[in-house]
């Protein structure tokens, strides 16, 4: 293709985005719209399977049956989303397979708030309130963004999400009405899970690469910074209901702004957790590449049963 | 307790359920597919469900504001009444497979019968759990014969599973004094009836994955009377933690 062709195709392809019409699979695209799409989605899709983990940690140990059949079905659910996402993700031309050796080779990321340890069962509702709750806010805006598989998946996703997000409100909720030691289990989760809750919304926007060219294509309706306010907020009040506080000591309502002022983050850690270097990333990695080499056999098997009964289905035919 | 022996068969089906669907949920996240790991979630989930039915009605004959967590996790080892297979451990993907379906015929074949109890409570959980178990054996059926007839390697392991997991089988159809009163008074079932029809539609179903049926005499017994598998306390251990760490607390 000529390159004058290209630039035409571009600017009609910019003229579809800006009148909020969604690109399909089969349209022309330009090939960083395509890429970036692969790596935000797969990243996506990633975060979800990884997300199983620390929460799949407690299954067994839930103080409940409703309790563990409810995380059963949330951890389930994770599964599915990572389903609808892959699904989306193949549709710009990669394959599952592809996008699983990108994960365990290390070269695509997953979102860092997962390479948290989940040490007590308050972390379940911390993870639902919390981590589902940023989740949500950086989330919802993508039911709109231009690419159709992508939104159309968000959609459903945030549904189940903000289920999630009530499902571990109330598990804190429950906790801080119960004991001494149930209330201080919360506030112990609260603690931990606070700061690494506030970087899931990302680096500042001076720091953020991506967020220009996001915003052009819809991947981004706010920036990092917006969200992360809008974020803290949202749950101050919230926390103030289940009488917990809020670690951090610079936090004041201020007037003028209509927003919490918020003290520094510690972008050290989160560039360490970012960097491979954080207190889980690489038990949650090995957990995947076990999970991948130890089902080979049963993948291979499949298949295997699935050519042979094509063989005999032929030959029946025949 | 008035009605003994109807709270024994009560644990006695759905402890199997409670154990099988604590050991699924393991796996949740370790699967060898996204699939599969969504659909052993699943099961695990319909046990857990069915668990819940059967100890609410449970809990109510022992009356005294007992709940169904108090019958879940405060028991000792010695009064969890499920048979031996359902606790044995996730050692690879054939042996979750094979315990399942192993379990599995046998569970539909139970609750085919159940719904016809006199006891309109445990009927309706049986009605209620037909369909979901008809989909566990389905899929659990279907993987037996991928496993079976599948590469070399799956065979091999295919086989070993069912051969190590066929000792358990016979427990199933054991009865317990609570099961044969139960059964006289037309509440329960009496499973030694569909023994055999169990060992045909295994059988069948083995041979059709091209594995060979084991011809075992020995069998072991025990987990009706509580008498478990080593693995049984470790299980417990993790079922029971946060209810014996943290005691008469709501969660």
């Amino acid at each position: 293709m000529k390159e004058k062709e290209v630039k035409n195709l571009e600017e009609i392809f910019e003229a579809r985005i800006a009148r909020d019409e969604k690109i399909e699979p089969k349209d022309w695209m330009p090939e960083k719209y395509r890429q970036t799409h692969i790596r935000q989605i797969s990243q996506h899709a990633h975060s979800e399977i990884v997300g199983m983990l620390p929460e799949g940690n407690w299954i067994t140990r839930a103080p409940s049956l409703r309790r563990k059949a409810a995380l059963l079905a949330k951890v389930q659910d994770e599964a599915g989303h990572g389903l609808y996402l892959y699904s989306a993700c193949e549709t710009l031309g990669i394959s599952r397979d592809e996008l699983y050796e990108q994960l365990h080779s290390g070269k695509a990321k997953y979102s860092s708030i997962f390479n948290y340890p989940t040490v007590t069962w308050a972390d379940m509702g911390a993870i639902g309130w919390l981590v589902d709750g940023a989740a949500i806010i950086n989330q919802v805006p993508l039911c709109n963004t231009s690419f159709g598989p992508y939104a159309r998946a968000m959609v459903r996703v945030c549904k189940e999400e903000s289920f999630h997000q009530r499902q571990g409100y109330e598990i804190m909720l429950t906790l801080c009405n119960g004991t001494e030691e149930q209330k201080e289990m919360a506030q112990d989760a609260l603690n931990r899970w606070w700061w690494p809750s506030l970087m899931m919304l990302g680096p500042t926007d001076a720091e953020s690469v991506h967020t220009e060219q996001s915003m052009k294509w819809k991947l981004k309706r706010k920036t990092n910074d917006e969200l992360r306010q809008q974020f803290i907020d949202q749950t101050v009040p919230q926390a103030d209901i289940l009488g917990l506080s809020i670690p951090d000591p610079d936090l004041k309502w201020n007037e003028e702004t209509g927003h919490y002022d918020f003290g520094e983050i510690d972008w050290d850690e989160f560039w360490q957790v970012v960097k491979g270097h954080g207190p889980c990333n690489k038990e949650r990695l090995q957990a995947r590449v076990d999970a991948w080499e130890n089902g080979e056999w049963v993948r291979d098997a499949a298949v295997a049963y699935a050519e042979k009964q094509e063989k005999k289905t032929i030959k029946e035919a025949v | 307790m008035k009605n003994e022996n109807l709270y024994r068969y009560i644990l006695g089906i759905a402890d199997s359920s409670l154990i099988l669907g604590q050991r699924l949920g393991e796996l949740c996240g370790h699967g060898p597919s996204l699939e599969t790991d969504i659909a052993l979630t699943n099961i695990s989930l319909d046990l857990i469900g069915q668990t819940r039915s059967y100890y609410q009605y449970a809990a109510k004959l022992i009356g005294d504001g007992k709940s169904e967590d108090d019958i879940a996790f405060l028991r000792i080892e010695r009064e969890y009444l499920n048979v031996l297979l359902v606790e044995q451990p996730n050692t690879h993907f054939g042996y979750v497979m094979a315990r399942q379906f192993l379990f599995d015929v046998y569970h539909l074949m139970l609750l085919s019968e159940l719904k016809n109890s006199s006891d309109e409570t445990l009927a309706a959980i049986a009605a209620k759990g037909i369909k979901e178990v008809s989909y566990h054996k389905r899929f659990s059926g279907d993987w037996i014969k991928r496993l079976g007839d599948g590469t070399q390697e799956s065979h091999d392991k295919m086989q070993d599973a069912i051969n190590d997991l066929w000792r358990y089988t016979d427990e199933l159809f054991t009865m317990t004094e609570a099961d044969a009163e139960m059964s006289r008074n037309n509440s329960g079932v009496d499973v030694t009836r569909f023994k055999e029809a169990y060992y045909e539609e295994v059988s069948r179903l083995l041979r059709e994955a091209t594995l060979e049926v084991p011809e075992r005499k020995y069998f072991q017994y025990g987990g009706k009377k509580g008498v478990h598998t080593e693995h049984m306390g470790y299980l417990l251990a993790d079922l029971q933690y946060m209810q014996r760490a943290y005691p008469n607390m709501k969660w």
